[in-house]
Parts: structure tokens; C-alpha cells; sequence
């Protein structure tokens, strides 16, 4: 069978989401697709724009890559825009001069946004806010401008003045109707909305109607309104909505909506049955609809369809809950109270700043709508009583008064919800989905999301997902024990608690109080790291030694023959020379295997236990320091080299890893921790593939937390920006303890972010905001730890009996481990094979060592 | 007829740890565990990872049995007997093995 030609024109977010529905049906095969996109770059992620600009980059952004298409068999072609469709002959030709053939042919052109025909809207730095050209175009503009507007308050336009704002302007939004957000708020509402943004510095002027833009006095432009006011500013960004990009399927003699817009059917088709229209620019039923959520729905109807599926779209919940500027926003189905007869309940707290509605048929049974300001927690809990028509309690109001500690259970048990109950609107999972999902063998948060992908869209469902998870797996009688192991019925953080509250000092005592048996390798060196957590006690102290793992006890690194590698600290991978010299001469005299490690430091392979403490005291002697590269501990800041020499630096990278990895060393945490700083926002020391990153911006620092490289990478999460030194230590300090208090065992800091509770915005709360007045003990256990170091090492060299640990056999001094063999490889020595270990002692071959 | 030979003295005992010695070529991994008043001998050579590791592992219980633990892939073998917990075919040697006036021998 010959395989269908499939034209999809359009790279945007829903254009991505199809060829992703297309691969996940696992029916590639059956076609031979191009895809156009006019943009040079392939799909990104247009919701999350903004933060372009607070430190994330376009790769950040990024949905589609070259590669992943290309495993697809894909033939991508950017930069060329398809600018006529010939339906008679299937054919669509490009401004490139290509003219290909199509049996089925997609349109996602999405929409552009709509410029008012105000006299001079084409003037320099009047721009709009779409792509990352875009972005790129207002960047350049605000370099010369001290003053920016927006015109348009609706949901974009508000994500456009934080851009503005972020890049440091004096932030102004105009909007003509009444109020902001008009589409989804009421005026109460929009008040209490308004109200925040002015407190965030935004200045917001509704009920303006421009009409002519000309040259200011102070600034680059001068707005003149209606009502005779005018407004002076260096850069107008013109927000004001969407439209449709139709004009191919205008000049195809496709149906069109009065006012624009692609008409298609149920299955996504448009007049013509070869060609679908999805996304911004289709129309059903006379909408247009101008959320990612039922663009990425019609991407699924369309692949469906064209596999020889029924989905149907009918339509989508317009429902939204996002944050601008930090303001928690939802407004979720009648938010105007519409319906007739319908009843408002509203709630406003203006010392909170806090604005709820719910809008409830007349029987006072149903949800129709709702709006939520300053506080959408119940976002997640409202949807699902209005998608699902669940009966309302007695007194709905419940709903969104504040609980202030009383028995009322007032959110919506899991347990009620339908098996077809929506869970995640982004990528439409359901609650059979995850029940799905746990009954093939997830069990956990983080395995359902990995699974079904919900929760990994806009978020707004964590929530919701944990508490269903969480009620399902108890449902399935599945009791997750978290005792540590069989010696201790608690799990790590219960031990934490009881050896710092306690002020428990060693195992014995610990498992003499509560625990049994002798211990294990499992609870051994968990409690010693949390006795050195919180105590920082020399890790070779007599009750401390049968604790540690062998890399701790050797404070060296064992490696598959025994041997160990050996690591001194170059913090901030900042080293002279001298130092240099002395880490190879050290090398060549033990003839050991070097190698530049990620973390900007030399690794030593191949020391023998008893050259351990020979080697070390050459290292120390010559000023080095260990650098608890055995450790579940911190191991490096690594760092690019800065403003001092680069000319892109904007910050001393190097002096501030140097200092943070000194203050931080020696610290031990239930995994190990790696650091980056990097001079600006190049990124070159890579901070936000690290558990604390570090970027130089302009006006400080900017923190990122949870990153990992490694088994499963995950970019750190924009913690809290342009920070001076002082506070970003501060943070660090809560952050680090804080994840030590309450982290699992060998739970690095990225796994522990997926499965904390409330994310990113939880953390945010208690380190920031003190939620828990936990901030000022945690800096305070931070510089019990700061204060108690040593290192290790000299504090071995110094103690003889430490020191006698080293023997390779107790009884004699002399001898050597003979089942050591190296063989040299690339001028360094390597461990021998089985084949050549056993070869060599059959007949001996050329040794190095 | 067993016969106990004399192979480090007491005090080169590392308390609920291990040390190795060398006896007539065999490395041999002593554990000492004092609450219990035992010295435990087993082969020092890990089958698993093909080095000599064991006496570097640590100790840990489960149940009333005792093990090490390997430091290179966390096996376990019994310090009574020489079993491997997660492998019988790689069952290790073990000695008989006590502490008399400060000497430690064992029964080769």
C-alpha cells in the first residue's frame, strides 16, 4: 500500500502536539509527512513566554526537535512559508518555490496577533507579542527605553507587561473596556486584580481608547486617548487579541467564519475533506478558541480521524487558572453568571486581597461558574463539580470561605468524582487514565505523571493528582511501608527529627532507644549522614566508624578492583599552577590514572589503601583540602570564568563559587549536591542542570533549585531572581537544610521537588515567605555545620590511630594485595581484565606500577 | 582435629567493622562485633566483583542472622557461615574464629 502525503503547515504548539498525537498512535508509518514552518525555529512553548525573559532561554522554551522529527521520518523544512493551496490538484507551493503534492493536508497556522488601525501603531518600537523573534525585537527596543506599554489587559496582555516589567521598565497597561481581563473576570473581580498588579509597580489605565500615537516630549512616543488624556512612553507592545490565520484557506475558497476563522466540523475537517484546520485558526461552531487545551484536542480529533478513528471535538472548556505576576487568576465556565436565574456567592477579603465568586444554577445545585483572585486553590476542586454537574453542598459558600481550622470539610473528595472526570486539562487525562496508570504498575506521583503526562502541562492539577493517587493506592490496599529498614520503624525524616530534637550524637544511642538488631547497610550510613547533618562530627570517630561506607571510612572512592581514586578540592575549579604541578607530581610519583572530572577538578586513580594516607599527605602539605568526593555530600561549584575575563561576564562567577563551595563544604546530605555559577546568562558553567544554580543578571543573582544531570535530567526550577549575595546565601542555607529535614534517603534534590508537595511555589512559600517560621533555625543549623568543619583528611594525617585503619592486612605491614594488576593503556595505567589477570600470573607480562 | 592458629591480636580489631589479615597467603576479613563477644572469619576476595574487599564491607543484621555487606555490588554473606544471601552457588569460605587473652586465632 502506498503511504498517504501528509502537508501540515505550521510549527506552532498545536502543529507540534499533532505530529506528537500521530507519533503516539503509532501509525507514522502509514504516512510520508512534510511540515512547513515560516518561523526559523521549530515549535515552542508560546504560554510560558514571559520567562524568556526571568532567565529561562529559547532552548528552554523549546517543544520540538530536530532530532525527535527526524527519528520520526519527518522532512521538516523552516524558514519557508506555504502561500497558496491549489485544491483542484492537491498541491501547495511555498514562498521557497516548492510545489509538493498532498492526499490529506493539516493547517495549524495558528493566529496573529491584532493590531488596532490606530494612526501611527507602525511607528519604531511599537511591536507586538508572539514569537521569539518577537521577544528578541522588544528586548532590543527596551535597551533604549525607560518606559513601556501594553495595549491590552487580557490575559496575554498581562503576561506582556510582566515581560516589560521584568526587563526593568516603568510598566504601564491600557485597556479599553472597564477592566482587566474582561473576558474572564467580572468587575470585582478585575478591581481586586488590578489592585495587586499596581501593587506590583504596574500602572493600569482602563477604559482608554487610543487614537493617535505621535511623537512624545519626554519619550519616544506620546498616546493620545479619547477622553483627552495622554500617556508618554518609549515602547508600545500591542496586545489586543488574536486572529485567525486564514488567508490561505481564504484564497483556497474554503468556508470562513463571518468574521475569519477556518470552519471545521467534528472530525476537524474543513469545507474541503482532505484538509483539516486545528488550533487558532479553525472554527467551531462560530468559536474561535484561543487556549493551547482544545488546540492540542483538535491535534488528537484530527489524527484520529485521518487513521480511520470517530473522536470527535464538541467543543472545549474555556476554563483557565494561571498566574501573572505572581496573582493567582481563574475563571472557570459562566464566570458572568449568564445562565438565567442563576446565584452569585461572592467572597472578598481586602486585606488579603483575596476576590471568590461562584456563579450556581437556580436550583442551587450545580456549579455554572466561578472566579478566583489572590487565591485559586480551589481551582482544581471547582472544575471538577462544574465539568461533572456534581451536586453542590448545603451551603455552597463553604466553598470558598476561608477554613479557619473548624471540622468543615469543604473540598471535594476524590472519591466522588466520575471514572470520566477530567484530571488534566492540558493533556486530557482522566481518572480512569491514572487508575489505568496505577493498576499497570505506577506507584507513585511521579511515576503517574511520567506515565500519563498529567500535571506536566500548566500544573495547575498537582493537586488534584496527588490527592487521587494518593486515595486510589489506599483504595488498592496498597500500604507503602517508608520505614528506613527492618531496625527502625521510622522512615529517614522520622530519624532526622529524632536525632536533632533528641539531640541523639550517636548510633548506639539511637538504636538503643528506637531501633533493634545490629543495623544495616541501609540504616548505617543514612543515620550517619544525619548525625553529621546535624552535628558535623569528625566521620572517623570511634561510634561513628562502623557507620560509614567504605568510601566515607577510606574518605577516598573504592573503584571495581579495590582501589580507590582520590579528589582534593579546587573549589570553584579556580587553581594555581603551583598546585597543579603538585596534583601531577603526586600522580607520577604513585602512577596514578588521571582524569578531568565534570565537576572541574583532577581524579587520581588507582591508590592503594595504604598509599592513601602518603598521597594525602603530600596534598595537604602542599594546602589542599579534601573534596568529599566519597561524600553524599556537597561536591563541586563549578563555575565559568566571569567578568574579571570574559567579556560577556556580568558578575564574578569564580569568586562567588570559590565562596560558596567553601562555605559549604564538608556538608552532609541524604544525596550529593552540586553547585554552578555562571558569570551571565550564556550559561556556560551550566547552573541549571544543578541542584543549586546560579546565574548573573544585571541587578544580582538569579537562583535556580532541583536541577540534575545525570540518570534522568531535569532543568532547575527558577527559584527567586536578582537576589544580592547576602539573601541568595540565605536561601541557599534554608533550601539545602530544609531538603536535608526533609528529603528521603539518597533522594537527590530533583526527585525531591517532583514529589514535594505543592512544588516549587510550597518551597517559594517556606523559604521566602517563612510559611513555616522555620527560616531563621534552618540558618542557624546551616552555621553549626559551616562552623564545625575539617577536613577529614588532616584530621586523619593527625590522628595515629585513624591512621592504622590503612593497613591493607593487620598483621602484615608489609604486604601487598596481589590480586592488584594494572596494565597500561594511553600512557596511563588501568585495571587488568579477568583475562589478564589470570594470564599474569601464568606468565608475566609488562607491568606498570 | 582443629587447629588454632594465632593471627593478629585483639586490640588491631575494629569495633562492628572489619580489618583483613594475611594468613599463609589467604587473605582472610576478620568482624568483630562486641556486643555479641564474636570475631567473625570469612575470605576476603569478593566472587562477585573479583576483589578483595570484604573486610572494607559493612556489617548489618537481618533478623538474628549476620551479614557483610559488599562495598562493591552490597551482596550479602552470612559472617557465620559463608552463604551468600542473594546467591547460594557463590558461597564464600568461612573460619571458626575466637579471642583468647587479647590474641585472635582462628581454625584453618
Amino acid at each position: 500500500m502506498s503511504k498517504t502525503k501528509l502537508v501540515v503547515v505550521g510549527n506552532g504548539m498545536v502543529g507540534h502536539q499533532f505530529l506528537q498525537s500521530l507519533a503516539d498512535s503509532g501509525q507514522l508509518a502509514r504516512y510520508d509527512i512534510t511540515v512547513f514552518c515560516e518561523e526559523s525555529r521549530l515549535a515552542y512553548d508560546r504560554v510560558h513566554l514571559s520567562a524568556y525573559f526571568s532567565g529561562s532561554s529559547a532552548e528552554d522554551l523549546a517543544m520540538g526537535d530536530a532530532d525527535t522529527y527526524r527519528s520520526w521520518g519527518l522532512n521538516v523544512l523552516t524558514n519557508e512559508q506555504v502561500t497558496s493551496i491549489v485544491r483542484e490538484a492537491n498541491l501547495v507551493t511555498t514562498d521557497q518555490g516548492t510545489t509538493l503534492y498532498y492526499d490529506k493536508l493539516i493547517l495549524a497556522t495558528g493566529s496573529y496577533p491584532f493590531v488596532p488601525p490606530v494612526p501611527g501603531h507602525d511607528r519604531d518600537h511599537c511591536l507586538v507579542y508572539r514569537t521569539i523573534d518577537d521577544l528578541d525585537a522588544i528586548a532590543a527596543a527596551a535597551e533604549q527605553s525607560k518606559v513601556g506599554v501594553v495595549v491590552g489587559g487580557g490575559l496575554l496582555g498581562l503576561e506582556a507587561a510582566k515581560a516589560l516589567k521584568d526587563l526593568g521598565l516603568e510598566t504601564h497597561v491600557v485597556e479599553f473596556a472597564p477592566r482587566l481581563m474582561a473576558v474572564q473576570l467580572d468587575d470585582g473581580g478585575g478591581a481586586m486584580l488590578r489592585h495587586k498588579i499596581e501593587d506590583l509597580g504596574v500602572s493600569v489605565h482602563t477604559g482608554k481608547n487610543t487614537q493617535l500615537i505621535d511623537d512624545g516630549e519626554q519619550c519616544f512616543h506620546k498616546m493620545n486617548f479619547a477622553d483627552g488624556e495622554v500617556l508618554e512612553t518609549d515602547l508600545i507592545l500591542f496586545s489586543a487579541g488574536i486572529r485567525p490565520r486564514d488567508e490561505l484557506a481564504r484564497e483556497a475558497d474554503l468556508e470562513l467564519g463571518e468574521r475569519g476563522g477556518i470552519v471545521i466540523n467534528n472530525s476537524c475537517q474543513t469545507s474541503d475533506p482532505d484538509i483539516y484546520a486545528i488550533g487558532e485558526c479553525a472554527l467551531w461552531n462560530k468559536q474561535i478558541f484561543g487556549l493551547v487545551a482544545p488546540g492540542y484536542q483538535m491535534a488528537k480529533v484530527a489524527v484520529d480521524h485521518l487513521n480511520g478513528g470517530s473522536e470527535q471535538f464538541t467543543g472545549a472548556d474555556m476554563s483557565t487558572k494561571l498566574k501573572l505576576m505572581g496573582v493567582d487568576v481563574a475563571s472557570i465556565g459562566d464566570a458572568h453568571g449568564r445562565t438565567p436565574g442563576s446565584i452569585n456567592y461572592t467572597f472578598v477579603d481586602e486585606r488579603a486581597e483575596v476576590y471568590k465568586k461562584l456563579v450556581v444554577s437556580e436550583d442551587g445545585k450545580i456549579l455554572l461558574g466561578a472566579i478566583l483572585v489572590g487565591d485559586a486553590e480551589e481551582y482544581g476542586t471547582l472544575l471538577q463539580y462544574m465539568l461533572n454537574g456534581i451536586h453542590l453542598p448545603e451551603y455552597p459558600d463553604t466553598l470558598i470561605l476561608p477554613n479557619r481550622g473548624d471540622d468543615h470539610q469543604t473540598g471535594l473528595g476524590v472519591a466522588a468524582l466520575p471514572e470520566t472526570a477530567q484530571i488534566c486539562s492540558c493533556h486530557d487525562v482522566t481518572k480512569a487514565d491514572v487508575r489505568a496508570a496505577l493498576d499497570g504498575g505506577c506507584c507513585t506521583v511521579g511515576d503517574v505523571k511520567g506515565s500519563t503526562k498529567a500535571a506536566t502541562g500548566c500544573g495547575g492539577c498537582a493537586a488534584l493528582l496527588t490527592d487521587l493517587v494518593n486515595h486510589e493506592l489506599e483504595e488498592m490496599g496498597v500500604e507503602v511501608n517508608r520505614d528506613i529498614c527492618e531496625h527502625f520503624p521510622y522512615t529517614r525524616q522520622d530519624l532526622y527529627n529524632l536525632i536533632r530534637v533528641n539531640g541523639i550524637r550517636s548510633f548506639e544511642a539511637l538504636l538503643a532507644e528506637y531501633g533493634s538488631g545490629h543495623g544495616c547497610e541501609i540504616c548505617k550510613p543514612a543515620v550517619g549522614s544525619i548525625l553529621a547533618s546535624c552535628w558535623n562530627d569528625y566521620i572517623l570517630e570511634k561510634p561513628h566508624i562502623q557507620l560509614q561506607d567504605t568510601n566515607d571510612t577510606f574518605m577516598a572512592n573504592m573503584q571495581k578492583d579495590g582501589t580507590y581514586s582520590v579528589v582534593p578540592r579546587v573549589a570553584g575549579g579556580e587553581i594555581t599552577p603551583d598546585k597543579l604541578i603538585v596534583i601531577g607530581e603526586v600522580a607520577k610519583k604513585y602512577n596514578l590514572y588521571t582524569k578531568i572530572t565534570g565537576g572541574q577538578r583532577v581524579d587520581l586513580f588507582g591508590a592503594r589503601l595504604e598509599q592513601l594516607p602518603l598521597i594525602w599527605q603530600e596534598l595537604v602539605d602542599a594546602g589542599f583540602e579534601t573534596g568529599h568526593a566519597y561524600g553524599k555530600s556537597l561536591r563541586t561549584v563549578k563555575s565559568c570564568v566571569g567578568s574579571t575575563w570574559c567579556r560577556f561576564g556580568v558578575d564574578d562567577s569564580v569568586g562567588l563559587a570559590i565562596e560558596l563551595e567553601n562555605r559549604y563544604k564538608g556538608l552532609r546530605a541524604p544525596h550529593k549536591i552540586k553547585f554552578a555559577v555562571s558569570g551571565c546568562t550564556r550559561e556556560c558553567a551550566e547552573a541549571q542542570s544543578k541542584d543549586i544554580g546560579v546565574i548573573a543578571t544585571e541587578n544580582g543573582w538569579n537562583l535556580y533549585v532541583c536541577g540534575n544531570g545525570g540518570m534522568k535530567p531535569r532543568h532547575g526550577d527558577l527559584f527567586a531572581t536578582d537576589l544580592d549575595k547576602e539573601t541568595l546565601v540565605r536561601y541557599i542555607d534554608r533550601i539545602l537544610m530544609f531538603y536535608i529535614k526533609t528529603a528521603d534517603r539518597l533522594q537527590r534534590t530533583s526527585v525531591w521537588m517532583e514529589n514535594l508537595e505543592g512544588g516549587l511555589e510550597y518551597l517559594q512559600q517556606v523559604i521566602i515567605n517563612d510559611s513555616l517560621t522555620l527560616g531563621e533555625e534552618l540558618e542557624q543549623q546551616m552555621d553549626l555545620v559551616v562552623d564545625n568543619y575539617q577536613c577529614e583528611w588532616k584530621t586523619t594525617l593527625n590522628n595515629p590511630e585513624a591512621l592504622k585503619r590503612f593497613r591493607p592486612f593487620v598483621n602484615a605491614p608489609e604486604a601487598q594485595d596481589d590480586n592488584i594488576l594494572f596494565i597500561e593503556e594511553r600512557d596511563q595505567p588501568r585495571p587488568a581484565t579477568r583475562e589478564e589477570r589470570q594470564a599474569a600470573t601464568a606468565e608475566p607480562i609488562k607491568l606498570v606500577g | 582435629m582443629s587447629q588454632w592458629t594465632h593471627v593478629c591480636n585483639q586490640s588491631d580489631l575494629v569495633e562492628n567493622s572489619g580489618v583483613c589479615t594475611l594468613v599463609e597467603d589467604k587473605q582472610i576479613a576478620l568482624f568483630y562485633l562486641p556486643t555479641e563477644n564474636q570475631v567473625f572469619a570469612l575470605a576476603n576476595f569478593d566472587p562477585f566483583g573479583e576483589a578483595n574487599v570484604l573486610s572494607r564491607g559493612l556489617i548489618a543484621s537481618q533478623g538474628e542472622d549476620l551479614y557483610v555487606a559488599s562495598p562493591l555490588y552490597k551482596q550479602h554473606f552470612c559472617l557465620r557461615t559463608g552463604h551468600c544471601l542473594e546467591d547460594r552457588e557463590m558461597s564464600i569460605q568461612a573460619w571458626s574464629a575466637r579471642c583468647i587473652d587479647g590474641k585472635v586465632e582462628i581454625s584453618l
